[in-house]
């Protein structure tokens, strides 16, 4: 058997369903990886060895290994809150908690036969865009170790891009999932806000918050989203429909006919409209890319959503207005950490101590900012100005999906910068979001596919479509990665002399 | 806030360190001096990005509250078995007598 941390998710359950393997030599295969790769990478917060071991020991002994996702191993984001399993959320406030329930997508991925690896590194709270945020540690970028794997999944990305794991999942508030896809060549999905259920996802923005799939191809990434996706009573947001067929249009996709598609090259993403902060070499990888859909059969036009350059200030209103609100139960009475309870002090000092020696200095500033923007005299100018120009975004997706199928961008603006350089600056941190948030603050699917190399980095092409449309996403996505030949991570591989 | 409420669009007060003590008290959340200097300058530097939203034109624009079009959703009235007690107190900074313990709530002068 050839390298099993090389093998896909459609490849590993096709090697366990022959009997080529079994799930207990997969998992040991990616545990011994991680061992030897993971003090590099810093991909995981916690590798759960003997819980991965029994769990692929009770698969192999059921015999149903290779029975969809069952012995295929899984790393999840420290977000997931896991029965037993440490969830810190990438945060000193909730070290060595183990939580005492599943989340449903941990649940589902759980009663599918995977296996748990281990929890993955990210931005404290899920606020970041390059992993450098983790209380714990920066987690680097398998292409370039100097590099930011992107965020707030970065140690997801890591992970998967790095054969750390076959796939993983991450959660995407503003482009957690799609824009650290990008910055480490994988491709990554933000399913239809309430498509896929939150219960059990410790919650940053709750109007934003999705959980998604992050692996190497387009099939993997909807086998996964198949698995988690559907209704959940746990969850009131939960949309009640049946997912799409997703892996059906990944494989329509892979045919390489898009024929009759319609697809919008928007202006302020990429677009003629805006170029700025942009580097080149994004542009060149996403012309190319927009010309292989051409090429597909595609019918390309430019597409105007001049709203979508509020995008990013609605953002960064809304999303700490809501994080205000949601990290308010971290006050270290009920769980997590406690600091200062010496008997000299009341509860409202202890809450006030155990919050500032718990977070770091991104989630304190976006309490603070959010604290702001909700407060009297300040709602209306801010919070809700903020909530009306999402309306005008719905309203720029809506009219450009009557006359288009599925709109495209760049995912990032640039590759994965280096470790360190926007850490002071959180302007230039949030800019890395450009692309994404317009999706996120309309509840809208998108995708991150790879389209290629730029200064010897992975560089995303977003593909978003209109809420429930998810199958769409795939299709196109999965017709760029037919065209451009082998995952790009194979190269990844073959560059580092890890490849089978 | 020192400041009054923003009057006019395109224009909001500045941040100093006092307000910025003041936010992080009605957040429970205790900060050091650096922390005040460096949050100063940096949420200055952010509501200044973020305040062009005070420009849109949304006079007649009703704000979204939520991406997905909902109703109020309710489960049915059932009683189900919650999580045991002690699996709950495990995970607690301090517990005592089958409950959560924490610091007194009421000052000396009550």
């Amino acid at each position: 058997m050839s390298d099993l941390t090389a093998l896909t998710v459609a490849e590993l359950q096709r090697a366990l369903a022959d009997g080529e393997t079994s799930a207990a030599e997969v998992t040991r295969a990616h545990l011994d990886r991680i061992a030897t790769e993971d003090g590099a990478l810093g991909a995981y917060l916690h590798v759960d060895h003997e819980g991965a071991l029994r769990r692929a020991g009770e698969v192999d002994a059921a015999g149903t290994a290779g029975t969809g996702l069952a012995g295929v191993p899984v790393a999840l984001k420290d977000v997931v809150v896991t029965e037993g399993v440490p969830t810190t959320s990438g945060s000193r406030i909730l070290e060595g908690w183990r939580p005492p329930y599943d989340a449903t997508v941990a649940r589902r991925l759980k009663d599918a036969g995977t296996v748990l690896l281990g929890k993955t590194n990210m931005d404290e709270f899920a606020m970041g865009s390059s992993t450098e945020n983790s209380a714990y540690r920066p987690t680097r970028n398998p292409w370039d170790h100097d590099r930011v794997p992107g965020g707030s999944s970065g140690g997801s990305s890591a992970a998967v891009a790095g054969r750390l794991a076959p796939f993983a999942l991450g959660t995407d508030t503003g482009g957690s999932i799609r824009q650290p896809a990008a910055l480490t060549g994988l491709v990554g999905h933000k399913p239809t806000y309430g498509s896929v259920s939150r219960y059990g996802l410790i919650a940053f923005s709750s109007s934003l918050d999705q959980a998604g799939p992050m692996a190497r191809t387009v099939l993997d990434a909807a086998l996964v989203h198949e698995a988690i996706g559907g209704h959940d009573p746990c969850d009131s947001t939960s949309i009640d429909a049946p997912v799409p067929t997703l892996v059906q249009a990944a494989r329509r996709g892979a045919g390489g006919d898009l024929s009759g598609l319609r697809v919008g090259v928007v202006r302020e993403l990429g677009g003629e409209g805006s170029r700025e902060g942009y580097e080149q070499g994004v542009l060149d990888r996403f012309t190319e890319a927009v010309a292989l859909l051409q090429a597909a059969g595609a019918e390309v036009r430019e597409v105007s959503c001049p709203s979508f350059g509020l995008a990013l200030p609605a953002y960064y209103l809304i999303a700490p207005s809501e994080a205000s609100s949601n990290l308010a139960r971290f006050e270290g009475m009920r769980f997590g950490i406690r600091v200062g309870d010496d008997g000299s002090r009341d509860v409202d000092d202890v809450m006030a101590l155990t919050r500032e020696q718990g977070f770091g200095a991104e989630v304190k500033r976006r309490i603070i900012l959010g604290t702001y923007a909700l407060s009297a005299g300040y709602y209306d100018a801010y919070y809700g100005q903020a909530q009306k120009v999402r309306t005008l975004i719905n309203r720029d997706f809506a009219a450009a999906f009557d006359d288009v199928d599925v709109l495209v961008s760049p995912t990032s603006p640039t590759v994965a910068w280096p470790i360190g350089a926007r850490v002071d600056d959180p302007l230039a941190m949030y800019a890395a979001d450009l692309c994404t948030l317009p999706a996120s603050l309309a509840g809208v699917p998108a995708t991150s596919v790879p389209c290629g190399l730029s200064e010897g980095l992975p560089v995303g092409l977003q593909v978003m479509a209109p809420a429930l449309a998810d199958d769409r996403c795939y299709r196109v996505a999965a017709a760029v990665e037919a065209a451009l030949g082998s995952p790009l991570t194979d190269q990844l591989g073959a560059r580092t002399g890890s490849a089978a | 806030m020192s400041t009054e409420p923003t009057p006019e669009a395109g224009v909001h007060p500045a941040l100093d360190r006092q307000d910025i003590a003041h936010l992080a008290r009605l957040a429970r959340l205790a900060v050091t001096d650096e922390e005040l200097d460096r949050f100063a300058g940096q949420l200055g530097a952010v509501l200044d990005a973020v305040a062009q939203v005070q420009r849109a034109d949304v006079d007649d624009v009703a704000p979204t509250t939520h991406a997905v079009p909902l109703t109020n959703v309710v489960r049915p009235d059932v009683t189900r078995p919650s999580l045991p007690r002690d699996v709950v107190l495990a995970g607690a900074p301090a517990a005592e007598d089958d409950r959560f313990r924490v610091p007194r709530i009421l000052g000396e002068e009550a």
